[in-house]
């Protein structure tokens, strides 16, 4: 048995489940990315990055109106949306491409799912001189396809995936593919915090920076710690990102929002956590977690108006904050979703993605029940510019 | 001597891989049959599953086939007691990936597997690191270990340590497929293989190997030659494909008998 630097589980969620040929891959990105922790100059170009490219810190927004309108907590948005590229992906996707060059390798490969994390894999790679080739399930190309656009203008091979359901999980299928089919050359810049050690603690530090901006402004400009902090959970990165801030402090409510699709009644869905009749610990893409699955171990096709937490697995940190309590995790439905898409539209002035949408789905939920003196946060993962053709479509909007 | 040392008698030995419930699930069982009566020296019994990240094209349509018409690693062990019934006697190495395993409940499978008249273990997603659970439930049931071109030295020699039945060396980095080729180093690689395996266990290649002078090119450097995709291939694309895999395994034994001098 070899032995990692880092932990490789979370409790008895994670690991390394994968192929022979890519444990040396995995054993040297983690020691590439223990090394760039401990190594002042890259920490120093990685947060020279995110204040000059990126735009962070990105700011935390009173929603006045919308805490009105509910009549309960104050709430105020951490807005992710606002991130050049548009979502919290950038934060990962830059990090790991600097990891990338430390490393010596010329070529990322990459999966997407909303689109996000290929257009913010895109953007690293054209800003750092990588190749990147980003796979996407044919079904997820269809309804993001400004992302589509927006990542073969910044000069990603963008590979449609037509395998399996055609959605996430066969774009990261492929990826793996293709990593490891080329890993002398190639690092799988992953976009979740999902798949084998070290992958989940890496994309989690990187979007650490969330929760640790959003503190000190909760502190400075509020004045107090929120009582909740909800983001949605696809494969966890944002929630985990913006979570680590204030999983230390034990009287701050953490809430994932999973995708509830149809509804979990009607099997269409992708809440890992909330159908006790399909969900049951497994390995998938080599990690070991909640996955949506059939008795027989067959990976469930999974449902979501929002492509990014279309998803059949969750993060494995995510697993163990559930099953230790620290994280309490729900779902909004599709139609919850979009209601609440409409909502922040409407008398907030922001347009949230679809994915983000959910998390505001649950303020609604919960804001009315809570006193006007608390306070709930909302990573805003995301903006929606990449969702109007989806939007338009569920709605009926015409000219 | 258990039926896996007893393959290995005359060497090199070949392995062909053959999914059950593909093209369905009798056929399946004729083909496995008539493979390993017309040469096969061990068959590697593929379980399918839904996301195959280590399979190439030709395996990944074949296992979604195979699930599509109902597959299921009940069915797969019914199977190979069903050709144990039939009097086959060459080992059979189960190769599948760990979710459904777990989904099934690992203590019952192996315990299955071993009623069913299986003889090892093939996971490709169960690297040495995390195969620890699995280990202790085998008994004396190989889990086959495998090496891959990227193995640097201690690893081979730390997943040697390991082994045991035979290694399943990856012959080149990638998923499986028949490729035009066989790589210039392999030699090298093997010859790596076996110094840190020290002749403990023989040292089997897959990956990449199509057609029977492959086999031969490989076979007169390894102990084994496996052979995957181009098997699927040729018989399932067969409008007989019994009288596919009776020739199938008949031209590999032969350039391999070759060699067997």
């Amino acid at each position: 048995m070899m032995t990692t630097l880092l932990p490789t589980k979370f409790g008895i969620y994670g690991g390394q489940f994968v192929p022979e040929t890519l444990m040396p891959a995995l054993i040297e990105l983690e020691h590439a990315f223990v090394d760039a922790q401990k190594d002042p100059a890259f920490r120093r170009e990685y947060e020279g990055l995110l204040a000059s490219f990126v735009g962070r810190p990105t700011p935390l927004t009173y929603a006045k109106r919308l805490s009105e309108k509910l009549g309960g907590a104050q709430i105020y948005l951490k807005r992710e949306d606002l991130a050049h590229t548009g979502a919290h992906k950038i934060n990962n996707a830059l990090g790991q491409a600097l990891l990338v060059k430390r490393m010596g390798k010329k070529r990322v490969v990459a999966e997407t799912g909303a689109g996000q994390h290929g257009v913010a894999s895109a953007t690293a790679a054209a800003l750092l001189g990588l190749d990147c080739v980003v796979y996407m399930g044919v079904v997820d190309i269809a309804r993001q396809e400004p992302n589509v656009f927006r990542m073969k203008l910044l000069g990603a091979e963008v590979h449609p995936v037509t395998s399996g359901t055609q959605t996430l999980k066969d774009a990261i299928n492929e990826a793996i593919r293709d990593w490891v089919t080329n890993v002398s050359d190639t690092h799988y810049l992953l976009g979740s915090a999902l798949g084998p050690h070290p992958y989940p603690t890496i994309v989690r530090e990187f979007q650490s920076v969330i929760g640790i901006e959003a503190r000190e402004q909760m502190l400075r400009d509020v004045g107090r710690l929120p009582d909740a902090v909800i983001a949605c959970v696809g494969g966890g990165s944002n929630a985990i990102g913006v979570f680590s801030g204030f999983v230390d402090d034990k009287h701050v409510e953490l809430i994932g929002v999973e995708a509830g699709g149809s509804g979990i009644a009607s099997g269409k869905h992708a809440a890992r956590f909330g159908d006790a009749t399909k969900a049951r610990v497994g390995v998938i893409h080599g990690t070991r977690t909640y996955v949506l699955q059939d008795e027989d171990g067959q990976i469930a096709e999974t449902h979501s108006i929002s492509a990014g937490l279309d998803y059949a697995a969750v993060g494995p940190e995510h697993a163990m904050l559930r099953d230790n309590e620290r994280a309490f995790y729900t779902s909004a439905t599709d139609e919850e979703a979009l209601s609440a898409f409409q909502i922040l539209c409407h008398i907030e002035g922001i347009i949230p993605a679809l994915e983000s949408s959910h998390a505001v789905a649950e303020v609604i939920k919960r804001a009315p029940k809570m006193r006007k003196d608390q306070v709930i946060l909302v990573n805003l993962s995301g903006r929606g510019d990449k969702d109007l053709n989806t939007v338009i479509k569920e709605l009926g909007i015409r000219n | 001597m258990n039926r896996i040392e007893n393959a290995f008698k005359n060497k090199p030995i070949f392995m062909p891989y053959f999914p059950l419930g593909y093209p369905d699930l009798d056929t399946s069982i004729d083909v496995i049959e008539v493979l390993a009566k017309n040469g096969a020296d061990l068959i590697e019994v593929g379980l399918s599953f839904s996301d195959p990240l280590a399979d190439g094209p030709v395996i990944q349509k074949a296992t979604q086939v195979a699930l599509e018409k109902g597959i299921t690693i009940k069915k797969s062990l019914a199977a190979v007691a069903e050709l144990r019934k039939r009097g086959v006697t060459i080992p059979f190495i189960l190769m599948g990936y760990f979710n459904p395993m777990l989904a099934f409940g690992l203590e019952k499978f192996v315990h299955d597997a071993r009623e069913a008249g299986a003889d090892g273990f093939i996971i490709p997603d169960l690297p040495l690191e995390e195969a620890g659970e699995f280990q202790t439930l085998v008994g004396d049931l190989p889990l086959i270990q495998m090496l891959a071109p990227t193995s640097p030295n201690e690893r081979m020699e730390s997943i040697a340590r390991h082994a045991k039945g035979f290694i399943y060396l990856v012959s080149v980095t990638g998923v499986t497929g028949a490729r035009t080729t066989i790589s210039d180093g392999l030699g090298d690689l093997i010859n790596r293989v076996r110094e840190h395996a020290k002749q403990s266990v023989p040292v089997c290649v897959g990956f990449g190997i199509g057609t029977p002078e492959q086999a031969r090119q490989v076979g007169a450097l390894a102990d084994g030659v496996i052979v995957g995709s181009a098997c699927v291939k040729t018989i399932g694309e067969s409008q007989d494909p019994i009288e596919a895999a009776r020739k199938f395994a008949k031209s590999f034994r032969d350039a391999l008998r070759q060699l067997d001098l």
